[in-house]
């Protein structure tokens, strides 16, 4: 079985005008030790299907359809104390902004001590020297001294390990990281994302990592699913999807960026912006700033199809579907293929 | 490059150090049973002197507290340098009153980071382009200044008649525009521009960085280009400045850093970029505790991070050296030769 | 990449602009509005006491000001639902015999004008030095603001019942009456302003550190520019918040002092003297004089703060609930 199984996810929040689908069609398989990226643009809905794993979704928000299967359990519909039993427990979190899961008034042991202790019964002794080993994991300098500190009293990157440490304390078997490093400085992401990756190696843990930032996806996962609007529009092995990116907006992405550009030079850049998750457009939503859009774009939404080395939606890949849907021919596809 | 002319832009030997301790009362302690009063201060920026040349995208670059905001802050007048002095066009600026300032604020322009924050809220897009025309072009008519509007609303991107519209009806990417066709609406030579990109989704910080370029060359503008984001510096900038904890490290020509970086601090800088390969990230590793800018370490700034520090590093402060290849370099190391290529 | 295809990403997001009406009904104030009872209701009372208060000439059967049309013989006649009332005077009469419908109506006249325009010097006095407390920071800040800290640890009762002892005792109670409404206005006014120095301060410093500010000062634009034209439209709604609360609490403090006697004269009652004048009959049975006009002021006062508690909540961003 697998770890987690999202099927069919569907995300809602209720506005004013009525309901308004930020994440549709979210399908996701995870196995133990699996490190998926999830990349997309800010309003992409990546961070809100990195909520919904955990059922965190805070109102207007809710799930509106599918299933969240962790091991064969579904938490969408789990009572809040199973939730609270899995959350830290089985799957752990960590946010943008290790404030978010640090208590500012609490010293880093104790919260330590009491994350143990609302999971299992352990000693005081015992659950402090468990969280002493933690924080040797993660590679800080002097771990005791760091047990008696407050969080205010460490720089930003000792923060995200003190999270990161916290959020391996129960040895869990998948971690959601939303943009464990962005805060951070460069050097400081490198090791943080290095120590991440080694623990998830070294103790089998799966890996779902939100973010914006390709450079960072393309080390440390194997898999990556491209959101925009709400909807996958690409997915399959990492290095396929920086190597061949096959969907406009991903090759989009990539030719925007200044390492692909020769220095001096205008950047390859994609015109307008992320529609927003009220007016998104009809059709495949990324249709107004695609340069190879066709009629058939304009009508029909592409659905994620499966190429010889990933899952593409969009009509220029697979123009036979395109053709299906409408009279538009794909020649100057095929010419580009 | 040596400068045949007067550089546009000088810096020299710039302090800028903020007090923390607070007023008479948050001071005052006890030490060994006395009362005393406890300084405190953060070292922003210490001792940093460079120049802008005319025509060139010079870019700051720093890890957050390396004082590369506070740079472009005294650079613009916002702040009052503690030391050292800041030289527009060969004319000391630094010193001057807000109304002795005013012409160079024509010829010398800001962008600021966050799009969200640096349009003012209550004022319609058109009010918040024309209040800038109005006031340095005092003896223009309305119609002059509507045509200005107009016209740098199109240089960015922005229909002009949209201008009627409050800034919170616009995306990040539009603010960013409105924000720099703010700058631009003055017509100056020299812009300073704060991180202006790195609030911004990765397709939308190209937009802005064309928009930004094709402005340098329609314009003939000079930039000041505060950023943390080395990629953009490679593609964006002429020469480049590392700064570290307040003070210049290397400055160089963007080719000569990218090809060979000399600093230990810009080699670690360079080789953390996540780079779009799919292979386990190999950088160099920087040992030991970040530094405060409120303690700051004796010696180079660096050498608690350092590989190659040494006791000469521990006390003695490096200067900026000329290189061969033109950079200069502040590192003992790289002065006594023993840092290999 | 040209312009044009920008332009066309952009037109999906902003599109022709709607009129102020339009962009009022689309806006979450007006949504809020709509779904709040509370807000209807209060808002519905509130305006109905500013009309009676604007139109009370016309509305008033008699004018309680003029001493000709008040006949002693028509003294403490209880309201007309009662068997003793007569039709002709709806609430009943006073002790002196004047209508209290009109009297109410007049009363409350003065009550909002004196609640009003103290505040307004209220606003006026604090928001100038908030601001420059706020904005220039350091000595200035510490001045301005040690100076609201004294006026605040006296009690506003307590400076207006001194000052307005003093005055009676100095020029006499005739001089005193036909200044009594300016003389309320300036005590209560002068009084408060720390309430809104404080609060403007608070949002100038939060504004301050915006970048929009460090823009225009990099325009070259001079403080007083920035203060007024750039800062105080982002402080508005805490501004808007508090002056609601501070009307109604004026409104009450001239009433506590009117009922003190050290507020509007007998002849020109306002709600506060009304009660007041009322409160010596109220055991010989003519309790209307004062329960009357009470209602009427508590029903003021309560109005206004229920609108301060909804604007409150529909101003502050950080409690919009989508």
């Amino acid at each position: 079985m697998a770890l987690l199984s999202i099927q069919n996810l569907e995300v809602s929040f209720g506005l004013r005008d009525g309901p308004v689908k930020a994440l549709q069609n979210i399908n996701l398989e995870l196995n133990r030790g699996d490190r998926v990226g999830i990349v997309g643009e800010s309003g992409a809905g990546k961070s809100v299907l990195g909520f919904s794993i955990l059922n965190l979704i805070a109102k207007p928000g809710f799930i509106s359809n599918g299933k969240v299967l962790f091991e064969g359990e579904d938490l969408v519909h789990a009572s809040q104390k199973r939730l609270r039993q899995i959350r830290g427990d089985r799957i752990s979190m960590i946010f943008q902004d290790p404030m978010m899961t640090l208590n500012p008034v609490l010293t880093i042991g104790d919260q330590m001590v009491e994350c143990l202790h609302a999971h299992k019964k352990i000693s005081k002794k015992d659950a402090r020297e468990v969280a002493l080993q933690k924080l040797q994991l993660v590679q800080i300098p002097s771990p005791e001294k760091r047990l008696d500190q407050y969080p205010h009293e460490l720089s930003g990157g000792m923060r995200q390990r003190i999270v990161i440490a916290i959020a391996l304390i129960m040895d869990p078997d998948l971690i959601v990281a939303d943009e464990p490093t962005t805060a951070l400085d460069v050097t400081i992401q490198a090791e943080i994302m290095e120590l991440l990756l080694n623990l998830c190696e070294q103790h089998n843990v799966a890996l779902i990592l939100v973010t914006h930032d390709l450079g960072v996806v393309a080390q440390v996962t194997e898999r990556t699913v491209v959101m925009y609007a709400g909807r996958v529009i690409e997915q399959g092995p990492t290095d396929e999807i920086i190597k061949a990116p096959q969907h406009p907006y991903t090759q989009g992405l990539m030719n925007a960026l200044p390492q692909n550009c020769l220095p001096g030079q205008l950047l390859n850049q994609i015109p307008g912006s992320m529609p927003n998750l009220q007016n998104i457009p009809q059709g495949c939503a990324f249709n107004p700033r695609c340069e190879f859009v066709k009629e058939s774009c304009l009508k029909e939404r592409p659905d994620l199809q499966s190429t010889a080395t990933h899952d593409v939606a969009c009509f220029k890949v697979h123009p036979e579907r395109s053709e299906l849907l409408s009279t538009g021919n794909g020649s100057d596809v095929k010419e580009r293929a | 490059m040596k400068p045949v002319t007067q550089p546009l832009l000088e810096i020299k030997n710039l302090y800028q150090h903020f007090d923390l301790s607070g007023d008479f009362l948050d001071r005052l302690h006890f030490k060994n049973g006395r009362p005393a009063l406890k300084e405190e201060k953060v070292h922003a920026i210490n001792g940093v002197s460079f120049n802008v040349e005319k025509g060139e995208s010079l870019c700051v670059v720093g890890e957050s507290g390396c004082g590369k905001s506070t740079v472009a802050r005294t650079v613009m007048g916002l702040l009052k340098p503690t030391q050292g002095e800041v030289r527009f066009a060969g004319e000391r600026i630094d010193d001057l009153s807000v109304k002795d300032m005013r012409p160079y604020r024509k010829r010398m322009q800001m962008i600021f980071q966050n799009p969200y924050a640096s349009l003012n809220p209550r004022m319609r897009i058109r009010e918040t382009l024309e209040e800038p025309v109005r006031f340095h072009n005092p003896e223009w008519n309305e119609q002059q200044i509507s045509d200005k509007v107009d016209e740098v609303m199109a240089s960015v991107g922005i229909d002009p008649t949209w201008g009627v519209r409050y800034p919170h009806e616009f995306s990040g990417g539009q603010r960013q525009r409105i924000s720099i066709a703010r700058a631009l609406a003055v017509d100056p030579e020299f812009i300073v521009a704060d991180e202006p990109i790195s609030a911004l989704d990765v397709s939308i910080q190209a937009q802005v960085l064309n928009l930004m370029t094709e402005a340098q060359k329609a314009r003939n503008l000079t930039y000041l280009f505060i950023t943390h984001d080395l990629s953009v510096v490679e593609h964006f900038a002429s020469r480049v400045v590392v700064m570290y904890l307040g003070t210049v490290c290397e400055l160089a020509t963007s080719k000569t850093l990218f090809q060979t970086p000399k600093h230990p601090y810009t080699r670690a800088l360079l080789s953390a970029i996540p780079k779009l390969e799919t292979k386990k990230p190999e950088f160099i590793r920087l040992t030991g505790e970040v530094p405060t800018p409120v303690n700051l370490p004796s010696g180079c700034v660096f050498h608690g991070r350092c590989p190659y520090a040494n006791a000469r590093c521990m006390e003695e402060i490096p200067k900026l050296t000329l290189q061969n290849d033109g950079s200069q370099v502040a590192c003992h190391g790289i002065e006594e030769g023993r840092i290999p290529d | 990449m040209s312009h044009a295809s920008e332009s066309v990403a952009i037109a999906q997001s902003v599109d022709a602009a709607p009129s102020r009406w339009e962009k009022f009904k689309e806006s979450h104030y007006w949504h809020s509005f709509k779904k709040d009872r509370v807000a209807q209701i209060s808002f519905t009372v509130f305006v109905l006491f500013v009309l009676a208060a604007l139109f009370s000439p016309l509305l008033a059967p008699t004018d309680p000001y003029d001493l000709a049309s008040i006949d002693i013989m028509d003294s403490e006649i209880p309201p007309s639902w009662s068997e003793e009332g007569e039709d002709r005077f709806w609430l009943g009469t006073d002790a002196q015999g004047r209508d209290l419908w009109s009297t109410i109506l007049y009363g409350t006249r003065l009550s909002l004008i004196i609640g009003v325009c103290a505040v307004l010097l209220q606003a006026f006095i604090g928001i100038v030095l908030g601001l420059t407390a706020g904005y220039a920071g350091g000595r200035v800040d510490s001045f301005i603001m040690r100076c609201a800290d004294i006026q605040l640890s006296f009690s506003t009762m307590m400076v207006a019942i001194i000052f307005l002892a003093v005055f009676q005792a100095a020029f006499g109670s005739e001089l005193y009456q036909r200044l009594a409404l300016i003389m309320l206005i300036m005590v209560i006014g002068i009084a408060e302003w720390p309430q809104y120095a404080r609060t403007i301060r608070a949002s100038v410093l939060a504004e301050k550190k915006k970048e929009y500010v460090d823009a225009a000062r990099v325009m070259g634009f001079g403080s007083g520019r920035i203060m007024f034209r750039h800062i105080l439209p982002n402080t508005l709604s805490p501004i808007l918040v508090i002056s609601t609360v501070q009307v109604a609490n004026a409104i009450i403090t001239e009433a506590s002092l009117s009922f003190l006697g050290l507020g509007m004269p007998v002849s020109q009652p306002s709600l506060g003297s009304l009660i007041a004048s009322g409160f010596e009959f109220i055991f010989s049975g003519s309790w209307w004089i004062t329960v009357i006009p009470g209602i009427a002021l508590i029903t003021l006062v309560l109005v206004m703060n229920l609108l301060g508690d909804w604007l409150r909540d529909v101003l502050n961003p950080k409690l919009y609930k989508g």
